[in-house]
């Protein structure tokens, strides 16, 4: 830079605040969770004794009080994110390529549709908990005209994955196709019209064009929609409450009953780093798959 | 694209309209039926017999079901949270984005790398430290934790790296000092930024939901999605009231939104290209 104009200390002064928090809510909460894993950790007892790995043995010991739930609990995540993944990464990305057309309105209707994500999953939660209702819920209403039964959305597999899913998918639609919709408008013009010049139809323009065009906002999509997935925990908790059986209590619910309601912090603490590392994992490989395509 | 009106296209965007309009409708129009016509089947499109009772129930109930006291909660927080980070972010993101000065690719890194970490491994030694600071069952738990988050300084960063460098070296050659460059100059020029990570700050705290409903208890300190819970609990198949917490709790969000749903959506977007 031709002219610093500011003193040795000022870049820190900047920073201050921010580092201050930084590292009383992040770097430090972040290194304390490890240590709390290395311990019996019971927030009501006095004594914390260290206990080294033992909270990460006990997931994988079949035979210790944590890990049934743990792994009924992963599943449930494993399942609902496998399940709401490729809706919520092809869905978008058709709604995105609607809203990338001129029309009038656009702007009105992208609006729209990106509405719900702004409501919390608390309303969200309640809201569809009484659509869903078996007895009372619009939806059986809705399909009774056609002859189907009462389903039991909130206390009935597959039906209640179908109902989380589906919820779910209508909530956060909206956020990755504005994601996708900026990507999209980043793609050169030029690139459809010498596709169109090559006589390529629609169709085609979309699968040699957009596709590869989008490729970097894909993998960012992916990424954070399983990450989002994985941390699912509200619309259980107030639609099914974990049910039938504990089907879909997820991880988080697992890990939060564990820790905050019985206070085992040790053993949660265990559990969400556990979890933590199979979603960096899951992330990685995330990326080299995309990353070899492209070579 | 083609301008021709193509019925097909617009029987889709209008469907779509119907399909994310329909079950807010619901909730709104649930609200303000009795009990008995919000079980009935076939369940009424419109309150037959339309009544306050669900909002008298919630908001005057002495006490019991301080809705407009977990509003007053919530917006404070909400505020307060989105102060606190645009302060902290934009001067953090400044140092980052346009000054020299030792480990600043180290701290740059570490704060990225913690984008990259789920919020859920903070849960427990957040709660321990909150119990340490006293500030269970207080708003400052909900204010002060979530501003540590790297979004923010991440956000701004991207935002000053843009901003032409003449701006500043005008103001240098003239002997301004940074902090004076910073609120005349630069803050002035980065308002559509800074309203973006306030919109997007405050609804992130507004709509939080599993760290209220932990370290807060006492229901007249809740929270909006905390005491809709609590309501949840209490109220189990009393739906018109459940929806006249849901109700109330969407409004203010939805209108807010009306009024800056360009901020909202640019930030998202803008979130996407340059994660």
């Amino acid at each position: 830079m031709s002219v610093r104009g500011y003193g040795r200390s000022t870049p820190y002064l900047f920073l201050a605040p921010y580092l201050v928090l930084f590292l009383a809510f992040v770097v430090g909460p972040a290194l304390f969770g490890i240590w709390m894993s290395l311990h019996d950790w019971d927030f009501q007892l006095p004594g914390k004794p260290f206990v080294g790995l033992q909270n990460y043995k006990d997931l994988f010991d079949p035979l210790s009080a944590t890990s049934l739930p743990f792994w009924h609990g992963m599943r449930a995540t494993g399942i609902f994110t496998l399940a709401s993944v490729p809706f919520l990464v092809a869905l978008p990305l058709g709604l995105a390529v609607l809203l990338n057309r001129a029309f009038p309105g656009r702007t009105f209707f992208r609006a729209v549709y990106f509405a719900p994500y702004v409501l919390g999953v608390a309303v969200i939660g309640l809201m569809f908990r009484y659509i869903l209702d078996t007895n009372f819920g619009i939806l059986n209403a809705f399909l009774g005209l056609f002859g189907v039964s009462e389903i039991g959305w909130t206390n009935d597999q597959p039906w209640a994955w179908i109902g989380l899913v589906g919820l779910t998918v209508w909530w956060t639609l909206g956020f990755n196709a504005v994601i996708y919709l900026a990507g999209l408008q980043d793609i050169p013009a030029e690139q459809y019209e010498a596709a169109e010049l090559d006589g390529a139809n629609r169709w085609q323009q979309f699968w040699n064009v957009t596709v590869p065009g989008l490729r970097p906002v894909f993998v960012f999509v992916v990424t954070i929609t399983i990450l989002a997935s994985a941390n699912m925990f509200g619309q259980a908790v107030l639609v099914t409450q974990g049910a039938p059986g504990d089907s879909t209590t997820t991880a988080i619910m697992v890990i939060t009953d564990t820790g905050l309601s019985q206070f085992r912090m040790g053993s949660a603490t265990a559990m969400s780093y556990l979890l933590a590392l199979c979603l960096a994992i899951i992330s990685l490989v995330n990326f080299a798959i995309f990353r070899e395509r492209k070579s | 694209m083609r301008r021709r009106f193509n019925p097909g296209f617009w029987l889709l965007v209008i469907g779509l309209t119907v399909v994310f309009v329909l079950p807010l409708l619901w909730m709104a129009i649930t609200s303000l039926k009795t009990i008995g016509e919000s079980q009935s089947a076939p369940p009424t499109l419109w309150p037959q017999e339309p009544t306050g009772r669900a909002y008298d129930v919630i908001l005057t109930t002495g006490g019991q079901n301080p809705v407009l006291r977990w509003a007053i909660n919530s917006f404070a927080a909400a505020t307060m949270h989105a102060v606190l980070v645009v302060v902290t972010a934009s001067m953090a993101g400044y140092a980052l984005a346009r000054m020299e000065f030792r480990f600043k690719k180290a701290i740059f890194a570490v704060v990225l790398a913690t984008l990259f970490v789920p919020g859920f491994v903070f849960l427990m030694p957040n709660y321990l430290l909150m119990n340490r600071l006293g500030w269970l069952d207080t708003l400052w738990s909900l204010v002060v934790p979530g501003a540590a988050g790297a979004f923010g300084v991440f956000f701004m960063r991207q935002f000053f790296l843009a901003v032409p460098r003449e701006l500043e070296e005008v103001a240098m050659i003239d002997g301004a000092n940074s902090w004076t460059i910073f609120t005349r100059i630069i803050l002035p020029n980065a308002k559509p930024a800074l309203a973006t990570l306030t919109v997007l700050s405050f609804l992130a705290n507004w709509n939080d939901f599993i760290w209220p409903i932990y370290v807060l208890f006492s229901p007249e300190r809740l929270t909006l999605p905390a005491g809709l819970k609590l309501l949840q609990g209490a109220y189990t198949t009393d739906y018109p009231v459940i929806m006249a917490g849901a109700t109330l709790a969407s409004l203010p969000v939805l209108v807010l939104y009306i009024f800056v749903q360009r901020y909202v959506i640019e930030g998202v977007a803008r979130s996407g290209i340059k994660g």
